[in-house]
C-alpha cells in the first residue's frame, strides 16, 4: 500500500516521540542515579537496605500476582475481586492467631501456630474464591470480553463492603510472635527476621506452585486449558473442575499472601486488599500475563523499584518527597518495559489473538 | 420490567411536578430562602429575619443535622462526634421549649465533593435549625458555602485547619464556628515541647498527603525553625502506604533526633512499628498528633508505641463535668471515645441549644419561631460559656475552642489500657 | 412418596435453606439492624423487618414457582412446598439465635448484636426464639400463595408492593422537598410521608396508585402500542418528537421545583454521561480499554482552577467561558500525549498502562513537587463561577469577582450547562459514530490487523479515539471544577475511572442511550440512597453483578448488538452449524 506524505510524517513523528520518550525517562533516571550516588546521603548498607525491602515487598505481590496471572491464563479475564480474596485470606487468618495468641499456644510453638494460620488463611480464601466463581463468573463464560470485568468490580465492591458489615470499619492487629521480632545477620547485613521468614515462605509457596503447574497431571490439565478451552473437552478434560482448581490454587496464594502481608505489617482491615490488589495485577502484567514465572519475576522487579525508585532516581536530582511519587515511579518503569518488550519481561507464554 | 421502570419514573416525575401545584411560596432567590410570614389570628409573629426564619409546629421537634465522616477509614472520627451529640441531647431531656429535639445526619465522606453534596442536601431541608460538623477541614472547604447562603450556622467539634477561623476568611465562612483548636495552636506547642522539653535540636516531618497534616507539620516546622532548630529532613507517604522502611531509610540518613508525623491512625500505626526495624531509628522520639489519638493506634503499632508522644487537646484542663461525660458515654455505647472531639461535640450541640434557647420566639399555642441570623449572632456572641472542654467564648471569626494543648507519652501498649490521662499519660505542660 | 415428589420437595428444601443463609448473611452484615431504625410504612413495619422478610417471601415463591415447572399441579403440593422452604429459612435465622445464645458471637461478627436478636424475637428474648420458623413458615406461605394467584392478579400486586418499596426509600428526597413549599404542598407531604418512610394512609394511596396503573396499563397498553404501531410514518415521527420535546420541557423547569440537592445529583449525572460519552469513544467504539480516564478529568478540571481561580494558584484571571475551550484543547492534546507510548499495547496491557497514567497523574497533581504550582494536598481553591454577563476586576487573591449579570452560582443554574453540554456532546458522539472515523474505530475494535489491511490507519485513528475521548472528559472536568469551586487531587481517584467503565457496560457498550441510562443508575441512584452511607457500595457491588448476569449486553444495547444477539439466536436451533468460539475480544 502506498503511504501518502502526511501519513508516512506522522509515522515518523511518532517514531520519533516514542523514541524521546524512552530517552527522556531513561536519562533521567540514569541522572538521578548518578547524582544520587554521588551526594553520598546513604551508606552502602543503606542502598542494601533498599534492595531488600524491596526483595520482601516483591515477594508479597509475586504471590497475589500469581492468582491474577493464573485465572488470565485460563479465562482470558482479570480477577478484580482478587484483592478482597487476598483480604479474606488476613481476615481469616487473624481470627485463628488472635486466638492462639490468647492462649499463649503461639509463643510456645510458633512455627506451628504459623502454618496453622497460613493454612487456614489459605482455605478461608479458596472458599471465598469457589462462591465468587459460581455466583459471578460461571455464568459469563461466554459473555463478552468486559461483562466479567464488570462482574469483577462488582463482586471486589461486595466482598470489601460484606466484611466492613461483619467485622467493622476499624482495624484488627495481628499479634506479635516473639520469636520473630529482631534481626538476623546475614552475609553481614542485617535483615528483619519477619522478612526472611516472609520471603522465604513465598518462594516455598511459588516453588510448589510451579512444580504443581509443571509436573503435575492436573497442571498439564490447567496448561491446555489455558490454550485451547474447547479442544481440552474434547480430549476429556473437565473444564469445570479445571477452571474451579484454578480459582483455588491461585485464591490460596493469595490467602498466604494475606496473612503473611499481616503478620509483617500487623494491621488488618476491610479495605486493606485494594492497593495490593492493583500493584498485584501491575506486576502480573509486568512479567508477563498468563505467565507464572512472569508473576514472580515481575513482582520482585516492582518490589525492588518501587523500594529503591524514590530515593536512587529522584532524591539525586532534589525532588521534594519523592515517596509520594513511589507508585509514579513504578507505573512509569512498567510503561517503559512494555514499549520495549510489549509482552512483559518474560512474554506471554502462549500466542493468542489479543485486540 | 422496562414498562414498569418507565411507570415508576412517570410517577416520579409527576409527583416531583406536582409539589409545584401547591401555593409557592415566594420567589427563591440564590441566596438565603425567604419563608413567608406565617398567617395567624391576632398578635401573630411577623419574621423580620434577614435570613428568614424556621417555623416549628407545636407538635414538630427541634430539627439538628450532623455532617461528618460516617463511612469509609475515618469513620471513628465522625462516629465518635455523633454520640457526643446525642450525648447532648439526652442531657438536655431530648427537648428543649416543649419541643422534641430530632437528630439527622448526613455523610461528608472527608472529601470535599463529599461536604459539598451533603451541605446541599442539607441546605434543602428547611426544617434544619443549625447543624454540628463537619469532621474534616475538607469537608468543610467544599461545603461551608452552601450552607452559609442557606441562612444555616454549623459549628465544627473537629476541624482544626488553620485557615478556616483565620481573620481574612472568606464571606463564605460566615455561618462557620468551631469548638476545636486551630492547628496553628497544636503545631506551635509541638514545636515548643520538642524543643524546650525535650531539648530535640534535629528534627524531622512527615505527613501524609492530607491537607491537615500538611499544614500541620508545616506549623511545627516555622515554630522550631524560629526557636532556632534545623529540621533535616521533610517526607512524605501516602495514606494507603503500609510499607514505610524505605522513607524511614530515607529519614534515617539525614540523622534526626524527633520525628514528628501528624497523620492519621493507620499509616501512623504502620510508621511507629517499624521505626525501630531501620537501622538508625532505634533511639530517636516519636511524636504523632491528634489524628493518632486512639486506642487504634496501640493495635497498629504494638510494643513500638510505648515511649511515643502525642499532642492533643488537654483533657485535664476539661472541667470535671467531663469525666462524668465519659462515664455516659461508656454506657450508652458500650465503648471507651472512639476519638478526641466528642467533648467538643457535646459543646457545640450545648451552645446550639443555649442559643435556641435565647432567641426562640414563642407562642401561646407553643409555636416557636427561630430567626436564622438572630440565631447565627446569638451563637457568635456565646461567652464565657461552661462546657466540657472548658470556659468556652466564641471570636468573631468563629473560634470557640479553648485552645489549650498537652503533649502525652503512651506508657502501656495494650489497647485494653487506654485511657486517655492515664496511658496516654499528661507530660506537658 | 415417589421419587418424583421426594427430589422436588429436596429442591425446596435446598431453596428454603438458600432463603434462609441469605437472611442470615443480611443480619450479619448488619442491614437488618441499621436499617430497622428506619420504618417502611411509620408504626407498622421497618426497612429492617423488610429486608428479613424479602428472602423468606422469595424462598415460598420461587419453591412453588420451582415445583410447578418440575410438574408438580396441585395447589396443595405447591402451598406445602412453600411452607417447607418458608420453614427451613425460619429455621436458619432460629438456628442462629441458638448459636447467638450460647457462644458471643459479637466478638468476632460485630452486628449479632442484643437489638439484632430483638428484632428477631420480635422482643421476646430467647422464649421467643421459635418465632422466626412460624414467620418463616408464613412468608413461605404467602410467597407460594403469591405464585398460585393468577398472574393477571399476581403482577400487579406484586409490582405494587415493589412500588410502595421504592416510594418509602425514595420518601426521604420528596419529604422536604414538600415541606418546604408549605401551604397544601407541606399538608401532603407530612400526609403521605412521615419521619423516616411512609404513614399508613400513604403506604395504602400509593399502593392503589401503582396497582391501579399497572392494570389500566395492562388491559389498555397493549391496544395504545397496536394503534401506535398503526400510525402512519409521519404520525409515528410525530409522536416521538413531541414526546421528546415534552420530556425536555419538564427537564428544563425540573430545577426550580426539585430543589437543589436533586438538581445536584443530575448535574453530577451529566457530568458522567459526558465522560461516558468520551470512554464511549474510546472504549465502545474503538476497543481500546482505557482504566485511567480521570488524568483527562483531571486536565480540564485543573486547566479551569488554574487558569480562573482568584485563590492563591490562579495564573490567570480568565472568565469561565474563555477557558472552557482552552481546558478542552488541553485535554485534547494530554489525550495525544498519553496515547502515543500505549500505541502499540493491546489488552490488558493497554488497561494497565492508561491505569497507570491515570495514577501518575493524580500523585503529580497533589504531590509536594508540583506543590507551588497546582496548590499540593491544600488544592486550588477559589474557582471563578461562570458570570453570564460582565466579570469585575480582579481584585487581589482570596477576592472573588463580581458579575455583572447571572451568576450561575449553584447546582440549580449549573444544571442547564451541564445538561446542555451532555446534550451536545451526545450529538457529537453519534455524529462521529456515524461517520467514515466512525466505522474505522469498529473496524479496529473488531481486528486490528484486518483493518489495518484494509487501508485503515492505526495510529491516526487510534489517536483520534484517545484525543476525542478526552475532549469530553476535559469539558466534564471543567464543569466539575466550577460546580465545587475547588479542586483536590484527592478528587481525581481510580474510582472514577472504575465507575465510569462500569456505567458505559453496565448501560450498553457503543451504545449512547446506554450511557445515559447507566449514568441514571449508577450514579443517580446511590446518590438518592445516601441514607444507607454504610451500604451503598454493597447494594451497589451486587447491582453490578446482577446487571451483569441479568443483561450482559447493558441496559440499552446498542443496535449492532441487539442486531448480533438476534442473529445468534437465530442460528442456535440449527444443530448442524459450528458453535461459535468466544475466544475473541468482543
Amino acid at each position: 500500500m502506498r503511504t501518502t506524505l502526511t501519513e508516512k510524517f506522522g509515522e515518523v513523528a511518532v517514531f520519533m516521540f516514542l523514541w524521546g520518550f524512552r530517552i527522556l525517562v531513561v536519562s533521567v533516571v540514569v541522572v538521578g542515579t548518578i547524582l544520587s550516588i554521588r551526594g553520598g546521603k546513604y551508606t552502602g548498607v543503606q542502598w542494601m537496605d533498599f534492595v531488600v525491602f524491596g526483595i520482601a515487598r516483591g515477594s508479597i505481590y509475586a504471590l497475589i500476582a500469581l492468582g491474577y496471572t493464573m485465572v488470565y491464563g485460563i479465562l482470558r479475564m482479570i480477577n478484580f475481586a482478587h484483592s478482597e480474596i487476598f483480604m479474606s485470606g488476613a481476615f481469616g487468618g487473624y481470627f485463628l492467631a488472635n486466638a492462639m495468641s490468647h492462649t499463649g499456644f503461639l509463643d510456645k510453638n510458633p512455627v506451628l501456630g504459623l502454618i496453622a494460620a497460613v493454612l487456614v488463611g489459605m482455605s478461608v480464601s479458596a472458599g471465598v474464591a469457589l462462591l465468587v466463581e459460581r455466583i459471578a463468573y460461571r455464568p459469563l463464560r461466554k459473555a463478552p470480553r468486559l461483562v466479567p470485568l464488570i462482574s469483577a468490580i462488582g463482586a471486589s465492591f461486595f466482598l470489601q463492603y460484606t466484611f466492613r458489615g461483619f467485622f467493622g470499619p476499624g482495624i484488627y492487629a495481628y499479634p506479635n510472635i516473639k520469636v520473630l521480632t529482631g534481626e538476623w545477620n546475614i552475609l553481614g547485613i542485617g535483615i528483619l527476621k519477619m522478612q526472611v521468614v516472609v520471603t522465604v515462605a513465598a518462594f516455598i509457596m511459588m516453588a510448589i506452585l510451579y512444580t504443581i503447574v509443571m509436573r503435575t497431571k492436573i497442571g498439564k490439565a490447567m496448561r491446555s486449558v489455558s490454550e485451547n478451552k474447547d479442544v481440552a473437552a474434547l480430549m476429556g478434560i473437565d473444564v469445570d473442575r479445571i477452571i474451579v482448581f484454578t480459582f483455588a490454587i491461585g485464591a490460596s496464594m493469595a490467602g498466604a499472601a494475606g496473612v503473611l502481608y499481616a503478620l509483617m505489617f500487623r494491621q488488618v482491615n476491610f479495605f486493606m486488599g485494594f492497593v495490593p490488589g492493583i500493584k498485584a495485577f501491575t506486576a502480573a502484567v509486568l512479567g508477563g500475563i498468563g505467565n507464572v514465572p512472569g508473576a514472580m519475576v515481575g513482582g520482585l522487579v516492582l518490589g525492588v523499584f518501587e523500594s529503591i525508585g524514590p530515593a536512587l532516581f529522584l532524591g539525586g536530582l532534589g525532588i521534594p518527597r519523592p515517596y509520594q511519587l513511589q507508585d509514579a515511579i513504578a507505573y512509569i518503569m512498567l510503561v517503559l518495559v512494555l514499549l520495549f518488550r510489549p509482552s512483559g519481561i518474560l512474554g506471554e507464554r502462549l500466542t493468542t489473538k489479543k485486540a | 420490567m422496562k414498562r414498569f421502570t418507565l411507570i415508576l419514573t412517570v410517577l416520579m416525575v409527576a409527583s416531583v411536578i406536582l409539589t409545584a401545584c401547591g401555593p409557592k411560596a415566594t420567589a427563591t432567590p440564590v441566596a438565603g430562602e425567604t419563608l413567608p410570614p406565617v398567617v395567624q389570628p391576632p398578635a401573630a409573629f411577623v419574621c423580620t429575619d434577614a435570613l428568614g426564619c424556621v417555623n416549628i409546629a407545636p407538635s414538630d421537634p427541634i430539627h439538628i443535622a450532623f455532617w461528618g465522616v460516617l463511612s469509609g477509614a475515618d469513620s471513628t472520627l465522625g462516629l465518635d462526634s455523633q454520640y457526643g451529640v446525642e450525648i447532648a441531647m439526652d442531657d438536655a431531656g431530648g427537648a428543649i421549649l416543649g419541643h422534641s429535639i430530632q437528630l439527622t445526619t448526613e455523610d461528608a465522606l472527608c472529601t470535599p465533593e463529599g461536604g459539598a453534596t451533603a451541605a446541599t442536601k442539607l441546605a434543602v431541608d428547611t426544617t434544619i435549625v443549625a447543624l454540628v460538623g463537619s469532621s474534616c477541614s475538607d469537608e468543610t472547604v467544599g461545603g461551608i458555602a452552601t450552607l452559609t447562603n442557606a441562612g444555616l450556622t454549623t459549628i465544627s467539634p473537629s476541624n482544626t485547619r488553620p485557615v478556616l477561623t483565620a481573620a481574612d476568611r472568606s464571606p463564605d465562612y460566615a455561618g462557620y464556628l468551631r469548638t476545636a483548636h486551630s492547628d496553628a495552636f497544636q503545631g506551635k506547642a509541638a514545636a515548643e515541647f520538642a524543643y524546650n522539653m525535650l531539648g530535640i535540636r534535629k528534627a524531622a516531618t512527615i505527613h501524609d498527603g492530607s491537607s491537615y497534616a500538611q499544614a500541620l507539620q508545616q506549623v511545627f516546622v516555622d515554630n522550631f525553625v524560629a526557636l532556632g532548630g534545623t529540621v533535616v529532613a521533610q517526607e512524605a507517604v501516602a495514606k494507603t502506604d503500609t510499607d514505610m522502611h524505605t522513607v524511614l531509610t530515607t529519614v534515617a540518613a539525614a540523622g534526626p533526633e524527633l520525628i514528628y508525623y501528624p497523620i492519621f491512625v493507620a499509616a501512623g500505626g504502620f510508621i511507629t512499628a517499624q521505626a525501630r526495624e531501620v537501622a538508625g531509628l532505634e533511639t530517636v522520639k516519636l511524636m504523632g498528633a491528634d489524628g493518632m489519638f486512639s486506642p487504634d493506634l496501640l493495635k497498629g503499632a504494638g510494643t513500638a508505641a510505648e515511649g511515643m508522644y502525642l499532642s492533643s487537646p488537654d483533657f485535664s484542663m476539661f472541667p470535671g463535668t467531663y469525666l462524668a461525660f465519659v462515664d455516659k458515654y461508656r454506657t450508652k455505647y458500650g465503648t471507651a471515645p472512639l476519638s478526641i472531639f466528642h467533648a467538643h461535640a457535646y459543646d457545640a450541640a450545648s451552645i446550639i441549644f443555649a442559643a435556641i434557647k435565647n432567641v426562640a420566639v414563642v407562642d401561646a399555642d407553643n409555636t416557636l419561631h427561630i430567626g436564622r441570623l438572630a440565631l447565627r449572632s446569638a451563637i457568635y456572641a456565646t461567652s464565657n460559656f461552661p462546657g466540657i472542654t472548658g470556659t468556652l467564648t466564641c471570636s468573631q471569626y468563629g473560634d470557640c475552642g479553648a485552645p489549650v494543648i498537652a503533649v502525652y507519652q503512651i506508657i502501656n501498649s495494650d489497647p485494653v489500657s487506654w485511657d486517655p490521662g492515664v496511658n496516654p499519660k499528661k507530660i506537658y505542660p | 412418596m415417589n421419587i418424583q415428589t421426594r427430589h422436588t420437595f429436596g429442591r425446596s428444601v435446598r431453596i428454603g435453606l438458600l432463603g434462609g443463609i441469605i437472611a442470615v448473611f443480611l443480619c450479619l452484615v448488619g442491614i437488618v439492624e441499621i436499617f430497622g431504625q428506619r420504618s417502611l410504612i411509620e408504626h407498622l413495619i421497618s426497612l429492617g423487618h423488610v429486608f428479613l422478610f424479602l428472602p423468606l417471601l422469595a424462598t415460598g415463591y420461587l419453591a412453588a414457582k420451582d415445583n410447578s415447572e418440575q410438574g408438580q399441579q396441585g395447589k396443595l403440593s405447591l402451598l406445602l412446598a412453600g411452607v417447607l422452604s418458608g420453614l427451613l429459612g425460619g429455621a436458619a435465622l432460629s438456628i442462629f439465635l441458638l448459636i447467638g445464645n450460647l457462644i458471643d458471637i459479637r466478638a468476632m461478627f460485630i452486628h449479632a448484636s442484643p437489638t439484632l436478636y430483638g428484632m428477631l424475637t420480635f422482643g421476646r428474648g430467647m422464649p421467643g426464639a421459635w418465632l422466626p420458623l412460624l414467620i418463616g413458615a408464613l412468608l413461605g406461605t404467602l410467597g407460594a400463595l403469591a405464585r398460585l394467584l393468577p398472574p393477571k392478579v399476581q403482577q400487579p400486586l406484586v409490582r405494587g408492593l415493589f412500588g410502595i418499596l421504592l416510594v418509602g426509600l425514595f420518601a426521604g428526597l420528596v419529604r422536604p422537598l414538600l415541606i418546604a413549599r408549605s401551604g397544601k404542598a407541606e399538608d401532603l407531604g407530612r400526609f403521605l410521608f412521615g419521619e423516616t418512610g411512609l404513614t399508613q394512609a400513604g403506604a395504602l394511596i400509593f399502593f392503589v396508585l401503582i396497582t391501579g396503573i399497572i392494570v389500566i396499563w395492562s388491559a389498555r397498553g397493549k391496544t395504545l402500542q397496536v394503534r401506535i404501531s398503526r400510525l402512519p410514518r409521519a404520525g409515528q415521527s410525530a409522536l416521538r418528537w413531541s414526546s421528546i420535546g415534552l420530556l425536555l420541557i419538564m427537564a428544563l423547569i425540573l430545577p426550580q421545583f426539585s430543589g437543589a440537592f436533586i438538581a445536584q445529583v443530575i448535574v453530577l449525572i451529566s457530568l458522567n454521561i459526558l465522560m461516558g460519552l468520551g470512554l464511549n469513544i474510546t472504549l465502545g467504539f474503538a476497543g481500546l480499554l482505557d482504566l485511567g480516564f480521570v488524568a483527562f478529568f483531571a486536565m480540564g478540571a485543573y486547566t479551569v482552577g488554574l487558569l480562573t481561580s482568584y485563590g492563591e494558584y490562579g495564573l490567570a484571571h480568565l472568565s469561565f467561558w474563555s477557558v472552557v475551550p482552552i481546558a478542552i484543547f488541553v485535554a485534547f492534546m494530554v489525550g495525544a500525549f498519553l496515547g502515543l507510548p500505549v500505541l502499540g499495547m493491546r489488552g490488558d496491557y493497554l488497561a494497565i498502562a492508561t491505569l497507570g497514567f491515570g495514577e501518575i497523574v493524580r500523585l503529580l497533581a497533589g504531590s509536594d513537587f508540583l506543590g507551588p504550582w497546582l496548590g499540593g494536598p491544600q488544592g486550588v481553591i477559589g474557582i471563578q463561577k461562570p458570570c453570564i454577563g460582565s466579570l469585575g476586576p480582579f481584585l487581589g487573591a482570596g477576592i472573588p469577582r463580581v458579575c455583572h449579570g447571572l451568576e450561575l452560582g449553584g447546582p440549580k443554574e449549573i444544571y442547564y450547562l451541564a445538561v446542555v453540554c451532555a446534550l451536545i456532546a451526545a450529538f457529537v458522539a453519534s455524529r462521529l459514530r456515524d461517520s467514515r472515523l466512525g466505522r474505522a474505530w469498529m473496524a479496529i475494535r473488531e481486528d486490528e490487523d484486518v483493518a489495518e489491511a484494509l487501508g485503515v490507519n492505526l495510529i491516526q485513528t487510534k489517536l483520534l479515539a484517545y484525543m476525542l475521548g478526552a475532549a469530553f472528559a476535559g469539558l466534564s472536568g471543567a464543569i466539575f471544577g466550577t460546580l465545587v469551586g475547588s479542586i483536590f487531587a484527592s478528587s481525581m481517584q481510580l474510582m472514577v475511572s472504575f465507575n465510569v467503565v462500569c456505567l458505559i457496560i453496565v448501560g450498553g457498550m457503543g451504545s449512547i442511550p446506554g450511557v445515559v441510562v447507566g449514568a441514571i443508575a449508577l450514579i443517580g441512584l446511590p446518590e438518592a440512597f445516601r441514607e444507607f452511607s454504610e451500604y451503598r457500595f454493597l447494594f451497589y457491588g451486587a447491582a453490578l453483578i446482577v446487571m451483569m448476569l441479568s443483561k450482559p449486553g447493558g441496559l440499552w444495547p446498542s443496535s449492532i448488538v441487539q442486531r448480533e444477539l438476534h442473529v445468534m439466536e437465530k442460528d442456535e436451533p440449527d444443530p448442524k452449524s459450528a458453535p461459535s468460539v468466544s475466544t475473541s475480544a468482543k
